[in-house]
């Protein structure tokens, strides 16, 4: 895994390079996987239906951990500012449930409607990393926090009167959670489901996310998309090159400000829940480790490490507490998501650093 | 650059870095009126708060004099006051010696972590705030790992009352009633139905002195170069590295004394988030202040504090009477913490690259100087 997902160090030192580069937090974190899944059958855990279960949480997670590349691809660093994303996606799958939409109707609309509140936050967001160079990650942190908080006061004000969302006693404001089995859940997922026995592939929801890191892929290819890592890795070489440094930074933030609302929409589709008020604070870092997880650096970041960093992050969560439960019946998942997703932050916070140096 | 233009910016500059206590008093001015609480009320509420939490937030001065900028590695001082409490509360140590006895405890713990965050923040130079940020949220994870499932297991409780019903790990709360207030109590005075916690006061004042004093050491002075300019401050023999991990380790110590004195006075601890928002409000109620990342005086605190509490005072009421929701005050008085810090993360970016350019200006001013000259 370690030697073949990257272009393998032109020095040709081979297997070793490789394997540097690869980093030791994500080897051990691989090897740890790997050892859940090896005693996951001796616990009487079933293992296809832990095959399931990671990817299940797969499909739900990837989009939004997709929704880190372009931001990193043009040097604005880790998107801390996922929720900016994720509350347009929010205001979206409202407003599509409220105007009366169901089953596919509602997500493709819930999409439609977050597409210009995307753009809008998008572009405002965008032009303020842009005002303030070099200390993205932090203002991205705090303006993702001042927006979901802003909202958590929108959620109570906005006129929504749907009764499957919205507090029946007072008459105002949203629930907290709510289930969307009657509008959009499982539409994708659900959508040409393979079953054998207990193994269940969610195919819809694994294609869909295909369909968005193939054009991701394809537009990193295109001349505008050489030219967002060009200004990624160099912006002084890109600005010399005759590239609007400011223009590629802030359609990167639009991509990504755009991919977090569509990848909130495919986790709740998954879910099956919507989450509102502060569910959306916790939501950046865990996208943000999954990536690094998958090899990804400050400012190097590619479609393979989405999946690897997905599939690594997602297998964790879901593995541990079955494994650890039906090991020593004790349940420190929780614990050993916290430590080890910032840990592995810390880790690349801290390696940036010495490579500049 | 002419006279006038200066003193007209200089006035300019005078609104624009003091723009966020000013609108913080026009909150509190419109608001005050609306909610019609008794100045008495509204005083000793603000006197409480101001005991409370200005030790905490005098801890936070220090690493921005080193140009470390906002230190949310401070709950790392908190969570070492946490365990410490756990543990006098589980000897039944109460009152003063109590207290006394819970910040001894919690400064080696304090002195650890923050000597563990230093050095991870030397290795992230230049993105202080946002490894600090992180690193307080993966000590949170070791910090439940140790009281969640170590404390009882491992690490010996002797009491059953403090942990959970299956045997190990501490409850969700730890009641702090035989120690609540111990501190405020000694030398309260009441001075027109104001209550004023004399001995807290005085500590904190205490705690200004020493820094005032701090700042004229050879240390403080060194932590002043080192924040002006690393490099230049290297050039001059000074220990870079030492001086940035002595300001952090400093600042938690601090930060876990504070954090005792914050919970004696509210009586209850709960063991799983009391320090998850305390950097946050914290940071928050010192930017109120008019301090910014690299610039922070003791006036600030104090300023903060007041108008920081009082907003959060009126905030859920005057909610309740515009809105007739009291729910959306609480969720203002949050926005406007996580706003107030990120208005003062942007300033102080816009204002670092400014300063940038401009030097860049007069280095190519000088340049067409030298130019002229030696034509």
């Amino acid at each position: 895994m370690s030697d073949n997902h990257r272009p393998v160090p032109s020095a040709g030192d081979g297997i070793r390079g490789a394997l540097r580069e690869f980093g030791l937090p994500r080897i051990i974190i691989a090897a740890f996987l790997l050892l859940m899944f090896i005693i996951a059958p001796f616990t009487g855990v079933n293992f296809w239906s832990q095959i399931t279960n990671v990817t299940n949480r797969f499909s739900w997670n990837a989009v939004l951990v997709l929704a880190m590349v372009p931001m990193v691809h043009s040097g604005c660093g880790l998107n801390f500012g996922l929720p900016v994303g994720i509350i347009a996606g929010l205001l979206g799958v409202t407003m599509s449930i409220e105007l009366g939409f169901t089953g596919l109707a509602s997500f493709v609309m819930a999409i439609v409607i977050a597409t210009p509140f995307a753009l809008m936050f998008g572009m405002a967001y965008g032009w303020l990393l842009n005002k303030i160079k070099g200390g993205e990650m932090m203002i991205a942190t705090y303006v993702g926090f001042s927006v979901v908080s802003f909202f958590c006061m929108m959620w109570l004000i906005l006129p929504y009167k749907k009764p499957d969302m919205a507090w029946g006693f007072e008459g105002t404001g949203l629930r907290t959670t709510f289930p969307v089995d009657r509008y959009f859940g499982g539409v994708l997922s659900n959508f040409l489901k393979i079953e054998i026995g207990k193994l269940v592939i969610p195919t819809g929801a694994l294609l869909f996310f295909a369909l968005l890191a193939f054009l991701m892929w394809a537009f990193l290819h295109t001349k505008t998309g050489t030219a967002m890592t060009a200004v990624g890795s160099n912006p002084t070489f890109a600005r010399a090159a005759g590239i609007n440094v400011d223009r590629i930074r802030m359609l990167s933030v639009v991509m990504s400000t755009w991919l977090a609302a569509v990848g909130i929409l495919v986790y709740e589709q998954g879910f099956g829940f919507v989450q509102l008020y502060n569910a959306p604070f916790n939501m950046a870092l865990p996208a943000v480790s999954a990536i690094l997880i998958g090899g990804a650096t400050a400012n190097k970041a590619s479609i393979t490490n989405v999946v690897i960093g997905t599939i690594l992050f997602q297998g964790i969560v879901t593995m541990t507490p079955t494994v650890m439960n039906g090991l020593i019946n004790l349940d420190i998942s929780e614990v050993l998501r916290v430590v080890v997703s910032n840990g592995m932050i810390l880790y690349a916070l801290t390696r940036k650093a010495e490579v500049t140096k | 650059m002419s006279n006038r233009s200066f003193s007209g910016r200089k006035a300019a500059h005078f609104l624009s870095s003091n723009s966020v206590p000013i609108m913080f008093i026009l909150i509190i001015a419109v608001c005050i009126p609306i909610v019609g609480f008794s100045p008495a009320f509204l005083l000793n509420e603000i006197v409480t708060r101001l005991s409370r939490n200005a030790f905490l937030i005098l801890s936070l001065l220090i690493p921005i004099m080193a140009g470390m900028g906002l230190n949310f590695g401070m709950t790392l001082g908190a969570m070492a006051a946490e365990i410490a409490l756990i543990f006098t509360s589980d000897w039944q140590i109460w009152g003063i010696p109590g207290i006394v006895l819970a910040m001894i405890i919690s400064i080696p713990i304090s002195a650890v972590l923050g000597l563990l965050c230093g050095k991870i923040l030397n290795a992230a130079r230049g993105r202080e705030m946002i490894t600090s940020y992180i690193i307080s949220f993966f000590m949170n994870g070791v910090y439940q790992l140790i009281v969640l499932y170590m404390m009882g297991s491992i690490i010996p409780i002797l009491h059953n009352n403090i942990k959970l019903p299956r045997g190990y790990g501490i409850r969700s709360s730890v009641d702090l009633t035989r120690i609540r207030k111990a501190l405020d109590n000694v030398l309260a005075v009441n001075i027109g139905g104001v209550r004023i916690p004399l001995l807290t006061i005085l500590i904190i004042v205490l705690m200004c002195l020493i820094i005032v004093w701090f700042r004229r050491t050879k240390l403080g002075q060194d932590m002043r170069a080192v924040g002006q300019d690393m490099e230049v401050a290297r050039a001059a023999g000074i220990n870079v590295e030492r001086t940035r991990l002595i300001s952090i380790v400093i600042s938690t110590v601090l930060a876990g004394i504070g954090m005792v004195i914050y919970l004696q006075n509210m009586g209850d601890m709960a063991t799983y988030s009391s320090h998850s928002q305390i950097g946050m409000f914290c940071i928050a109620a010192l930017l109120v202040g008019g301090a910014s990342v690299d610039k922070a005086s003791i006036g600030n605190v104090f300023l903060g504090v007041i108008l920081f509490h009082t907003m959060f005072i009126l905030a859920p009421a005057a909610g309740a009477r515009i809105t007739g929701n009291e729910v959306i005050g609480e969720y203002f008085r949050v926005f406007v913490s996580y706003g107030v810090i990120t208005v003062a993360l942007i300033m102080y970016e816009t204002k670092k690259r400014r300063e940038k350019a401009g030097i860049g200006e007069q280095l190519a001013a000088a340049q067409r100087e030298e130019g002229k000259a030696h034509a």
